[in-house]
């Protein structure tokens, strides 16, 4: 088949590079010849050898080319056609986080690249892998301000782990190799592949497979010894110790090791946001979240804490409140696979610079030869147990209005605590992360570095695709829903059950929040009183459309909606002004919370 | 604190502006940079000299390391090192007495006369920063009409190149 291309775009002469070496390469090679193609299909061959079958973009003129190629391989991906490239990229970062594999996006050069560098941002501040492949005028016309012309390797410089600018499809095969790898090794990230037109049509030669490039980096994996001892002493030594967890537990899939160490320790565990499920919630030891909007435990646990063991987390300001009050009286242990991340706002006492999975499994095999005293920590446990009874998570509860938390415990109950719920950014998300006991790692999906609003429903979309058996449910605000809802017809295009429920308050509430509390309730330009009917907005993509406004209403409309066949919006109408507590103010001690 | 960085880093396209974009997107000052190709022509060696305390230069080396295509990032200024700038500086020189100055001084210096006229001469310093910014400071009553500096350039003492990479490992144990 590739040799028919090969002859196809003899045809097409002006196009051909070096057909005669190409050719003696096929001449030559005993086993598996060598093919010539162009470099579209070098791209699509390439991302087929690195294992992908799902792409999800738009096309345009940059890359016709690889869009005819794709055409011929739609047996080997399917191409879901977004109806906006920050949908698309959003979409990959949805199957990326679900799974832990590469997410692929494919955008045309000029607007289709500037419209996914919100999404190219987002999985970045989050260490999300991805290949982002975006299509370049040219290589004659680069800096010349041509049609559709944008400097994309330049303007994603400071959101990709890695980026090129393809100058010929010779290099093409390698890079694609070479891109798979950056984005998925050690710590993650988007890697973006900017394509000339003209080098998408130059034929040259495939070899095949998923090597060709040099690594550059050795990670550093396995902790030394003396470190793990180190650690280990540590530990045994501390009195008031916590486990402060987050996104590297669940990127790294240290999940298991982490759940059997905190077991053998008997160690309270606080989750950031981008940790929930990596640590089951509901495990006795977890203390719910820490951070702005944390639980009352695990803030003055760790205000308290005389040994804070960080494990993939980097002490980012949502978590610590005012950095110098953060964890005052402890020493840290910081296990991260980001050497970067070792004493950029915090120093730790013992560095470890490891994968959290490999980190941890050493702790634990150096623990084996330990005998523990299941009560020394009985002291640190009471306060703990006192704390969490003073001020456990809760709602007002009221009758004739739906209350916002209640709507995620209800969704948690019907959907027996199994579902993937994709979050979108605002109060909606807060109470997700605070209502939903998530039990496993990748149970939670959101956009926590960034905190992109119109990330939840592309990105439970591509979830979707990516988990077909399981239920994925995008829980959204009427703000963030407004951001990227046209990707509902891309959902009911291809059959994909997509489940959206809209935690309707009215309002972009967690501004009106703060705007509420520290604006002296000066509203200013947070009201969406006026908005679209989504129950016949959801009608008119062809999908399923439904609203609760009393509590009495909600289960069953919840069930309705998830059950339902298909594409479901479910508008639940929500008390208008709840907030989301506790709270530390911004740049505040996190032990000065407020409850309500 | 004034601190010299080494980071080597492939010679290709697009390198050399992530590296400055990674300065300027974390507001770490670039007071000199300059960059060559090393023995291997594949790998640029770039000298960056910052300005820091200990904790952001600390920063600077690891966000540096991160990057795909640095193979290797040194604190020069941590072990013994050699560091030299250059400059070429423009000076008037209209009577005779003035240029027997200027040769005294480009005497002193060890540096060079690489152009002349009439009225004018360029000449060429190198050799650590006091050193040039000495000799500008001596050559500024005789009018001096333009200086280009180099950025520096700097390589470790040949005592010194052992003991680099292992200092975090050190660091951890002794914790
Ligand atoms: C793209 C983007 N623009 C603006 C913001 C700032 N922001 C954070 S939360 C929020 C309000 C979100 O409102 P809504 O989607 O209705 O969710 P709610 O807070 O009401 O649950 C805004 C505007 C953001 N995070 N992302
Ligand atoms: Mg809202």
């Amino acid at each position: 088949m590739a040799f028919q291309h090969f002859r196809d775009s003899m045809n097409q002469s002006a196009v051909i590079a070096e057909p005669a070496v190409a050719l003696n390469t096929l001449a030559q090679s005993s086993e598996t010849p060598a093919l010539s193609c162009r470099g579209a299909e070098i791209l699509i061959r390439g991302l087929i050898a690195n294992g992908v079958d799902t792409i999800f973009g738009l096309p345009g003129g940059a890359v016709l080319h690889i869009y005819d190629e794709l055409w011929r391989y739609r047996n080997d991906i399917t191409h879901y056609l977004v109806r906006h490239e920050q949908g698309a990229v959003h979409a990959a970062e949805g199957y990326a986080r679900a799974t832990g594999k590469v997410g692929v996006a494919l955008v045309t050069s000029g607007p289709g690249a500037t419209n996914a560098v919100t999404g190219i941002a987002t999985a970045y501040m989050d260490s999300i892998p991805l290949v982002v492949i975006t299509g370049q005028v040219p290589t004659g016309l680069i800096g010349t301000d041509a049609f559709q012309e944008v400097d994309t390797f330049g303007i994603t410089l400071p959101v990709v782990k890695h980026s090129y600018l393809v100058r010929k499809a010779e290099d093409l095969e390698d890079i694609i190799n070479e891109a798979f790898f950056i984005a998925s090794s050690g710590k993650p990230g988007p890697v973006v592949i900017d394509i000339p037109k003209d080098v998408t049509a130059q034929i040259t030669e495939y070899r095949g497979g998923t090597d060709g490039f040099a690594e550059y980096h050795e990670y550093h994996s396995e902790p030394d010894r003396p470190v793990v001892e180190a650690v280990v002493r540590k530990i045994l030594a501390a009195k008031q110790p916590v486990f402060y967890v987050g996104g590297g537990v669940v990127s790294s899939g240290a999940s298991d090791e982490l759940i059997s160490l905190v077991e053998k320790l008997n160690i309270p565990v606080t989750p950031t946001l981008m940790g929930l499920g990596g640590f089951p919630s509901a495990h006795t030891n977890s203390l719910g979240m820490l951070g702005m909007h944390g639980t009352y435990a695990s803030n003055l646990a760790v205000a308290e804490s005389d040994l804070l063991i960080a494990v993939g987390v980097r002490f980012d300001d949502r978590v610590t409140g005012k950095l110098n009050t953060f964890a005052p009286n402890a020493e840290v242990i910081h296990i991260d696979i980001d050497a970067s991340n070792m004493g950029k706002l915090r120093k730790p006492q013992i560095p470890v610079v490891s994968d959290a999975a490999t980190a941890l499994a050493a702790i634990n095999t150096s623990l084996e030869s330990e005998s523990l005293d299941t009560e020394r920590l009985a002291t640190w446990w009471q306060k703990i147990r006192e704390w969490q009874a003073a001020v456990p998570l809760g709602c007002s509860g009221s009758e004739d209005e739906i209350d916002p938390q209640c709507l995620i415990e209800t969704l948690h109950e019907v959907t027996e605590g199994d579902a993937v719920i994709v979050t979108d950014v605002g109060q909606h998300q807060m109470w997700a992360a605070q209502f939903y006991p998530f039990k496993r790692s990748r149970q939670c999906l959101t956009s926590g570095g960034l905190g992109t609003m119109g990330f939840g429903l592309p990105a439970a979309m591509g979830a979707r695709i990516a988990l077909p058996d399981q239920m994925v449910v995008a829980v959204v605000g009427d703000g963030g829903f407004q951001m990227t809802n046209q990707e509902i017809i891309t959902a009911i295009q291809y059959n994909v059950p997509l489940k959206v429920v809209i935690m309707n308050n009215g309002y972009l509430g967690m501004v009106r929040q703060w705007q509420e509390m520290f604006y002296d309730r000066t509203y200013s330009e947070v009201d969406l009183s006026v908005s679209p009917d989504f129950v016949k907005l959801a009608e008119a993509y062809g999908a399923k459309g439904l609203r609760a406004t009393k509590p009495s209403e909600l289960r069953s409309v919840l069930k309705e909606g998830l059950e339902y066949d298909g594409v479901a919006i479910m508008d639940i109408v929500v008390k208008k002004e709840e907030n989301v507590f506790p709270i530390v103010p911004a740049g505040g001690e996190s032990r000065n919370m407020i409850l309500k | 604190m004034r601190h010299t960085i080494s980071i080597l880093l492939a010679n290709e396209a697009g390198e050399l502006s992530r590296i400055v974009g990674l300065f300027s997107a974390r507001g770490y000052n670039i007071e000199t940079l300059s960059v060559g190709k090393t023995q291997d022509p594949k790998w640029s060696k770039a000298t960056i000299v910052t300005d820091g305390d200990d904790a952001t230069v600390e920063q600077i080396v690891k966000q540096c390391s991160r990057l795909a295509r640095v193979k290797d990032v040194r604190l020069v200024t941590t072990q013994p090192h050699i560091e030299r700038e250059m400059a070429l500086i423009d000076v008037s020189v209209s009577a005779g007495a003035e240029r027997q100055e200027v040769m005294n001084l480009v005497k002193i210096f060890r540096a060079k006369v690489v152009d002349i006229s009439h009225d004018k001469m360029v000449l060429e310093a190198s050799g650590t920063r006091d050193k040039v910014d000495t000799f500008i400071e001596m050559l500024k009553p005789l009018a001096v009409n333009e200086v280009t500096r180099s950025g520096s350039v700097a390589i470790n003492r040949l005592s010194s190149l052992e003991s680099f990479r292992s200092d975090t490992k050190a660091e951890a144990v002794a914790a």
